[in-house]
């Protein structure tokens, strides 16, 4: 785990933006606003890197995982996989990168189709990729799958309903892992989970973290969570990355104002800690992304505001090697 | 002196399809004058329905509760007329739950409904019922009350309909609020801008507090006590202290242990609950909680453990509780 990563990237965003329109009318469409979902966002993961991004709701974590997939077509920037820009790919070569690429989403219950038996589901991907077209081969890899993520065999005869929350979110990742991926991006992965059930499947992404040296970007709002799994954390705001470090570092040494106030919200389990701590309990809320504030968009929730920041949207620099931060007044 | 909530075997149950689902399964507990008590759990295992019995809020069919008393200042509110527990609910106990926007009417103003309510249980005139519903969204936090008073619940954000949740809880000078989930649908910033509301309104007004939730964090910081629930029982219950650094029941131990901790050094494995809670359509011989329990001997299977005082203030349902407490101790 080390600070300023070395080797090629697996996964290079660079300048990412995805402005969406915001439209009235019915008959004639007119764009009356756009919501910049994500401005400007740029990062590294390397292979077997676990980069966690966080941010509260709407501040455009989701969004950049959909671009990365491209699930969206970004209005501007670039998003290198394996060195190769994927808006450049015809559909051929797109899905060829996409077998390396994987998703697992956050809602064990809406993201397996209740119709199909879990072993289509963890079996679709690989027919539709033509790996093992043979039946009989696919039906012991999903076996095999179902092993791995710590399910019994059997279950490929079920369908999602007849099992639990957790057992499906195994399933998700067995679907996940079907094309040997190098990259899976968890959207939320394990927030709807419960905390014992939360447990066994943080555990199972970290085994096969290291059985298959996946890289993860791991976007959550659960912040003991990212820190337990993630190397390095990029935390977001209204569509701006904030702050970039190692997980240490930025858990240690906070420096944006932003992220010191997420970390002060998270109560910890202790009630002896939890009496001496200090709350200072950020005001405000998150502004409007279709009306968001002038130069920095964190000046009116923050403490350290100037007249400046009204004006000038501020840049990221990196204070320690690998530890960045877009505020001028740190 | 009585308690303000004292829930004396309670037991609620639901008619499936899939059988009879034991939701509560005999639940006792007190609440006192101002006191917060956190009831925590996982999914299923009883907290919310447990809650909802004490108002009689079990919808019937499929719901019933089959037995138990429930007594508010001494009197039982599950033999109460219709016409008395309209009284106190909304009144007297009052309730915040987990998703503003669905527990706001949509089609009426937020005036409206604050109003609605104090009119009925305080026999206020519409003109006082709006002074003091403008008050109130002062006192909630809630900036420019006159405006907001007209508008619908859709204009406002998560966190600015739970406080109008927490002035409809608190506009009738209630003596408990059951808060179920009150801050699970929020952010991080947002929940701690709520809690902080609620405990600081609570302590203000003297009024007691039963928060209902999953998260561990939330109860450390903010419950006085706290009653740990697994498939439909109370299986530990004392100080927010005893059972964060003396838990005597190896659920607690469980919950405990499988949640990342921040003030925890980093790397640090995760020991989760092995398993799945049990099906509360089967009848559970022995204890619920046994299959996942690495404690578990043979009388566990055989007979059910009750609530036995480990301490002042501190019981759990546990025959093995003894032997845990000793691991505990030489762990330490």
């Amino acid at each position: 785990m080390s600070a300023a990563p070395a080797g090629r990237p697996l996964l290079e965003v660079k300048n990412l933006k995805m402005h969406f329109p915001v439209t009235e009318g019915v008959m004639v469409r007119k764009v009356v606003a756009t919501v910049k979902a994500v401005d400007d966002v740029s990062f590294t993961l390397q292979p077997g890197e676990t980069l966690g991004l966080v941010g509260e709701s709407g501040c455009g974590k989701t969004t950049t995982g959909r671009c990365i997939l491209q699930l969206e077509r970004p209005t501007a920037g670039q998003i290198l996989f394996e060195g190769e820009d994927l808006a450049r790919l015809d559909r051929k070569g797109l899905s060829a990168k996409r077998e390396r690429m994987q998703v697992i989403f956050q809602d064990p219950y809406s993201s397996l189709n209740p119709r199909m038996k879990v072993g289509s589901i963890i079996g679709e991907p690989m027919k539709v990729h033509r790996i093992l077209p043979d039946a009989k081969r696919r039906r012991e890899r999903v076996a095999e799958l179902l092993s791995v993520c710590g399910l019994n065999p059997k279950f490929m005869d079920r369908y999602p309903h007849e099992m639990s929350g957790g057992q499906r979110q195994r399933v998700g990742i067995a679907r996940a892992l079907a094309l040997n991926p190098q990259f899976i991006v968890c959207d939320e992965a394990v927030s709807a989970l419960d905390v014992s059930i939360q447990a066994q499947v943080i555990n199972l992404l970290e085994d096969l973290r290291d059985k298959f040296n996946l890289a993860y970007l791991f976007i959550a709002h659960d912040l003991s969570v990212v820190r337990h799994l993630c190397h390095r954390v990029a935390v977001m705001y209204l569509g701006k990355l904030v702050e970039l470090a190692d997980s240490d570092e930025l858990f240690e040494h906070p420096r944006h104002p932003y992220t010191k106030a997420l970390l002060e919200a998270v109560p910890i389990p202790d009630p002896a800690i939890e009496k001496d701590r200090v709350h200072r309990i950020m005001q405000g809320e998150v502004p409007s992304p279709m009306n968001p504030p002038s130069g920095c968009v964190f000046h009116p929730r923050c403490s350290l505001a100037v007249d400046s920041c009204k004006r000038e949207v501020p840049q990221a620099r990196e204070l320690r090697p690998g530890h960045w931060v877009a505020c001028p007044r740190v | 002196m009585t308690a303000l909530l004292e829930v004396e075997n309670l037991r609620t149950q639901f008619e499936t399809s899939a059988g009879t689902v034991r939701a509560v399964d005999g639940v006792s507990y007190t609440v006192e004058e101002g006191e917060t008590v956190g009831i925590v759990g996982e999914s299923g295992c009883g907290k919310s329905v447990g809650a909802l019995s004490v108002l009689r809020l079990i919808p019937h069919p499929p719901g019933r509760v089959v037995g138990g008393s429930i007594r508010f200042r001494g009197e039982d509110l599950l033999a109460m007329s219709d016409e008395k527990l309209h009284s106190v609910r909304g009144g007297q106990i009052s309730m915040v739950f987990q998703e503003p926007m669905t527990s706001l009417n949509p089609v009426l103003t937020i005036g409206l409904q604050l109003c609605e309510t104090m009119e009925f249980h305080l026999k206020l005139t519409p003109r006082q019922a709006r002074l003091r519903a403008l008050e109130l969204l002062g006192m909630v936090g809630i900036s420019e009350p006159g405006r907001r008073l007209d508008q619908y619940p859709h204009h406002l954000s998560g966190g600015m309909r739970q406080r109008v949740m927490i002035a409809l809880a608190m506009s009738c000078k209630p003596k408990l609020i059951i808060a179920d989930e009150p801050t699970t649908a929020l952010d991080v910033t947002i929940q701690a801008q709520i809690l902080e509301l609620m405990k600081d309104l609570t302590k203000r007004f003297g009024v007691a507090l039963i928060v209902i939730t999953h998260n561990l964090g939330v109860v450390a910081r903010y419950a006085d006590r706290v009653n740990v629930m697994y498939a439909g029982r109370i299986v530990e219950s004392g100080s927010a202290a005893d059972i964060y650094h003396r838990p005597m029941h190896p659920y607690t131990l469980g919950l405990l242990r499988s949640v990342p901790r921040m003030d925890r050094p980093r790397g640090e494995k995760l020991i989760p609950i092995e398993g799945q809670p049990p099906d509360l359509t089967r009848e559970i011989a022995g204890c619920a909680y046994r299959a996942r329990c690495s404690f578990a001997t043979e009388r566990c299977a055989r007979e059910d453990p009750v609530r036995e005082a480990v301490g002042p203030g501190h019981d759990s349902a546990c025959f093995e509780k003894d032997r845990l407490a000793r691991m505990l101790k030489v762990a330490s």
